[in-house]
């Protein structure tokens, strides 16, 4: 392919990601309304078009109508900053995030991935260290107490989970021996996913991932019955809306990496053995991959109302005292299989 | 040693391994919760299916009206003198019925009202009872003062809370 072509079908990838990614977050927001309501035995939005499917445009078209409110002790230009940085992190970790195998249309070869670059998981790992500065700013700026209370909580957990999150991902790439996102996908083949070869890595990781999205257990920095809403207390209109898309673009992200780091990615086990055409293989596997992201995304709604939030020195404690030591034994057992099965 | 009583409060030192690393005590909750998701809904769709309230109900406050069309109050004022939000408001008049008195003007301020229901039980006559009727929306405060015309109600249609009165009050 020539460099212009190249640029082309980047460029058709990234607004294809980045359009889907919109539509999905908007459907994510009404999905958590509708498990919400299942939940507490409601039915949840049913009102604006069939079955409330309306919902998230409607729910987007009054935030653009609100006005936008800055407290007077505000910083006004880190409080404008704030919601940007949350978006650009949100939106631009999809890059390199692997949909697929390879695409055969004609002679060309069209890789599900925006950028395959040979760093992905630290580019990932990387850019949602930066989201916590949205976070932090936010509550800073804000000139509100509980905006900075939000902040400072955000801060302090994130950086303790970031820890065991670095940790856990040190076991995946011990046996991938790669930091490319395809490169860890293929090095899961048939059932040789990571959950199942280090269950105790999962789990630190998916604990982590709750905590890196801030959502419950772990979202005391929102916290809205002590915190009226934490870090984002003193937003309004489109500046709050940037916040609640990042916030479900990262769950949607962390489901992602999650199911490309331990879930096998876009693999489905023995498929290849079916003997199906290359394109149905591949759009099977795609649809693998959307599967896996849909259950760990209702995994994250689902776990929210099951689980009460932490205290604040509990979730210290989980993440210095259980967490990282729980990261550090997956580490020493990862060791050990590649020793003894040189895998 | 101390008793083991099964109220005694557990402490994390009480707990046993199994519930110490959380995790399946963690799906126990999930599975909860996820039962709770197919349960039937309560939800009841409001303006398609209304709620129907039994006599114990307590809504607007209304006028009993005999079925030969009177009003049973008598203008008494008493409703008027218990109203805690000065609600009521009522003019006397005489009649030649048998009552010799009847309300030439009564009228109750929906926005001042709180369905505490005292009027209907400091009422002699049982002249005023709570109904059943629930939606009261109004767009300017001249609405929301319902006089005889919207108070008056048929005694056939408030049989249930005249019943449930009778029999509680």
């Amino acid at each position: 392919m020539s460099i212009l072509e190249i640029v082309i079908v980047t460029l058709i990838k990234v607004v294809v990601v980045v359009g889907t990614m919109l539509v999905a977050v908007a459907y994510l927001v009404y999905f958590e309304r509708k498990v919400s309501a299942w939940a507490q035995n409601r039915i949840g939005p049913n009102r604006v078009g069939w079955k409330g499917t309306l919902q998230p445009f409607a729910d987007l078209f009054k935030l653009v109508l609100k006005e936008d409110i800055v407290p007077d002790n505000a910083d006004r230009k880190i409080h404008a900053l704030a919601p940007v940085i949350a978006l650009l992190v949100a939106l631009s970790t999809y890059a390199v995030i692997p949909f697929g195998p390879d695409l055969q249309i004609g002679d060309y070869n069209i890789s599900l991935i925006v950028a395959d670059v040979n760093i992905g998981v630290l580019f990932i790992l990387a850019l949602t260290s930066l989201g916590v500065y949205a976070l932090t700013l936010a509550g800073w700026s804000s000139g509100s107490k509980y905006s900075l209370l939000g902040g400072i909580r955000s801060s302090a957990q994130m950086i303790s989970y970031e820890v065991s999150m670095g940790f856990s991902v040190a076991g995946v790439l011990l046996l991938s021996e790669s930091l490319r996102p395809v490169a860890i996908v293929e090095s899961q083949s048939g059932w040789m996913w990571n959950a199942i070869v280090q269950p105790i890595g999962f789990i630190t990781f998916l604990v982590s991932a709750f905590a890196e999205t801030n959502r419950l257990p772990f979202d005391l920095p929102e916290a809205e019955p002590e915190l009226v809403g934490g870090f984002h207390t003193e937003y309004s209109s489109m500046k709050f809306a940037g916040f609640f898309l990042a916030e479900y673009a990262n769950m949607i992200m962390a489901s992602a990496f999650i199911a490309t780091l331990y879930l096998g990615g876009w693999q489905i086990p023995y498929i290849e053995k079916l003997g199906l055409s290359p394109i149905l293989e591949t759009l099977l596997c795609f649809g693998g991959f959307l599967l896996k992201m849909a259950a760990l995304l209702f995994f994250f709604l689902w776990v929210r109302w099951s689980l009460p939030r932490f205290r604040y020195d509990q979730l210290m404690n989980l993440g210095w005292k259980v967490m990282f030591p729980l990261s550090l034994i997956n580490i020493i057992w990862v060791a050990a299989l590649i020793m003894i099965f040189g895998m | 040693m101390e008793m083991e009583t099964p109220t005694k409060r557990r402490r994390i030192k009480d707990l046993n391994f199994w519930e110490k690393i959380y995790v399946p005590e963690i799906i126990k909750g999930l599975a909860l919760t996820l039962r709770t998701m197919f349960k039937p809904k309560f939800t009841m769709e409001y303006p398609e299916v209304k709620f129907e309230p039994t006599g114990s109900y307590r809504g607007r406050p209304v006028l009993v009206q005999e079925e030969n069309g009177v009003e049973r109050c008598v203008a008494c004022g008493l409703c008027s003198r218990v109203c805690p939000a000065l609600a009521i408001e009522v003019q006397a008049a005489e009649t030649e019925l048998e009552k010799e008195r009847y309300p030439v003007k009564f009228e109750i301020n929906m926005l001042r009202c709180i369905f505490c229901g005292f009027c209907e039980e400091v009422c002699p006559e049982e002249a005023i009872v709570m109904s059943k009727d629930y939606e009261m929306a109004f767009t300017n405060r001249e609405d929301a003062i319902y006089g005889k015309d919207k108070l008056l109600i048929p005694v056939g249609e408030l049989q249930d809370r005249i019943d449930f009165l009778r029999q509680y009050k």
